[in-house]
């Protein structure tokens, strides 16, 4: 589906992604792990425009997609989150769901200037639709609650939800669980695994290893921005050079 | 039916005021002010549109007003053209102008868009003031009277009632909007741009229309307060008068549809109520604005509508 064909990135005179290339496939969640500075998020905003890829190309589904801005590639079918939490706090709940049913909606200006009905239909319809996607997460009771007033864990979750109003075929997840408790990572966890089964196919950015190992498909393991490993869980937890990454490679017993 | 156009107890209420208000007008005197604070109003409705909605700050609406506004009267007067067809035209010729400005400019973020917008702003009144064979230089110029459909504005009310009628159609317009898809755009806009572009919104593009929107605004306002005082000067487009505008939606409340009506017509009438304070005025005006800013961080607006929230709550 995805398809890195040696891809580069040079910030002066550092390599942040280097000669990078796999491929995912569809209705699979790949992981993408490495130490700190291994140039997992750098690779995320490569492939979703908001850095320009200085060599190489990307394709989705045998379409060039290299260089196309985040706001085009969201009607190609891939939609992101972020790291850190990108949610409008000055909006409610709810309509930072609807925000990702925005590509669907009519915006124009006169239209709603004067309330026509088609706005008021489109809204009405895509509102009983994002009250379905908060269901998935259990939050409908707080959809008219301002986003200011919720905890880190569930806004970590509004964002992926808010990606699936886009109706994506691919998501990528920027550390999705950075920072969040075992119980909400199992949520997070969960929650992949529900998108998943709906044939959507997942990048995932992640340090929680257990988390890591747990949903993943496939694994590219990165380090210095170069691939170091790719394969299964259970082939990447036995690979020496993998290990030797995570845990330096001082004397070996 | 009300509902499903949006004509709410607020929409009401300031067009009972509108109306009412007149009665209480003694001379003409009063109803410049009035009118002076109905077209302020007007730009502080579109201009909040731009900050308090979109979170994008502007320190070159009063120029834009007042660019507009001689683009009107130059078009009126030198060319003979109908002031209404010359309105229409500064408007277009705005619209064009805040379009293409805006597309370099709105790439900056806070400070830096506040810099560009004042060195905009700046240059208009600089123009303004040094092309004198077409505007009068910074004498300005006396302005044709009004007149729409062969109908003349000779009398105060009548444009004390033309420009309540638009503030309000305006003001019920951007409710609507504010209430659409489109106004939730602008909304994400302020609160986060990386979410906005995440699914799918042309931030860019969004951040020019309603640019171009308060640009619009402030031109057919502009326009209408030459017309009306009969009289054009690079004051009009100084950079004084375009932080007034600021402090006007500040005051009121951003990103409070009202708040800007609030801010606006408070600010016009207060330096008139202060005059007999003579010398102290500027530190009374000033001390008051201070004030209301330490008390009501959120404007003028907020307090109304956490009155409103509790009444409404008790009565459940």
């Amino acid at each position: 589906m995805l398809q890195i064909n040696s891809v580069t990135k040079q910030f002066g005179g550092i390599k942040a992604v280097d000669d990078l290339s796999f491929r995912v496939k569809k209705g699979s969640i790949h992981s993408i792990i490495g130490p700190n500075g291994a140039g997992k998020t750098t690779l995320v905003n490569m492939i979703t425009g908001v850095y320009r890829v200085d060599n190489g190309t990307i394709f989705l589904d045998g379409a060039d997609i290299t260089n196309i801005s985040t706001n085009k590639l969201v009607y190609r079918g891939i939609c992101r989150t972020f790291q850190n939490l990108e949610i409008c706090e000055n909006l409610t709940v709810l309509e930072n769901v609807l925000l990702g049913f925005d590509k669907y909606m009519d915006k124009g200006l006169l239209k709603s200037c004067f309330r026509a009905k088609s706005i008021l239909d489109d809204e009405k319809r895509y509102k009983d639709r994002a009250r379905h996607l908060l269901g998935l997460i259990g939050l409908e009771k707080l959809a008219d609650q301002k986003a200011q007033n919720l905890s880190y864990g569930i806004l970590k979750k509004l964002e992926i939800i808010r990606a699936l109003g886009t109706s994506p075929e691919l998501i990528l997840l920027d550390e999705p669980v950075a920072g969040l408790n075992p119980k909400e990572t199992q949520e997070v966890s969960e929650l992949i695994k529900t998108v998943v089964a709906d044939e959507v196919t997942i990048v995932l950015v992640e340090h929680d290893m257990k988390m890591v190992m747990q949903v993943s498909d496939y694994i590219t393991v990165m380090n210095f921005g170069k691939k170091l490993a790719e394969g299964t869980p259970a082939e990447i937890i036995k690979n020496k050079d993998v290990i030797r990454a995570y845990l330096g490679s001082g004397v070996v017993c | 039916m009300l509902k499903r156009y949006n004509i709410n107890r607020d929409i009401l209420t300031l067009s009972a005021i509108l109306i009412v208000a007149p009665f209480f007008f003694q001379n003409d005197f009063y109803y410049e002010i009035a009118i002076v604070s109905l077209l302020n109003a007007l730009i502080c409705v579109g201009l909040n549109m731009l900050m308090g909605y979109a979170g994008q700050v502007s320190l070159g609406h009063g120029a834009f007003a007042g660019l507009g506004g001689y683009i009107a009267v130059i078009l009126g007067s030198r060319y003979g053209i109908s002031p209404l067809f010359s309105i229409f035209i500064a408007i277009v010729t705005m619209a064009i102008f805040a379009f293409l400005i805006s597309k370099p400019i709105l790439r900056l973020k806070g400070h830096y868009l506040a810099m560009a917008t004042l060195g905009v702003g700046i240059i208009i009144s600089i123009v303004l003031n040094v092309e004198d064979e077409l505007t009068g230089g910074s004498d300005g110029m006396s302005v044709d009277s009004f007149t729409m459909f062969g109908y003349e504005f000779t009398d105060s009310l009548q444009w004390y009632i033309l420009c309540a009628f638009l503030l309000v159609l305006t003001i019920w317009m951007f409710t609507n909007l504010i209430d659409s898809p489109f106004g939730r755009v602008l909304k994400s806009i302020e609160g986060s741009e990386k979410a906005a572009n995440s699914v799918g919104i042309n931030v860019s593009h969004y951040k020019s229309i309603v640019f171009v929107i308060s640009v619009v605004i402030a031109t057919i306002a502009g326009s209408l307060y030459a017309f009306f005082s009969g009289f054009i000067s690079p004051i009009e487009a100084s950079f004084s008068h375009s932080i007034e505008l600021v402090v006007m939606v500040v005051l009121g409340g951003l990103g409070r549809i009202y708040g800007a009506f609030i801010g606006a017509v408070i600010l016009t009438i207060l330096p008139q109520l202060l005059t007999s304070f003579e010398d102290y005025q500027t530190l009374i005006y000033g001390s008051i604005i201070i004030f209301v800013m330490i008390f009501m961080p959120k404007g003028i607006a907020s307090v109304y509508e956490d009155v409103k929230g509790r009444v409404f709550a008790s009565n459940k």
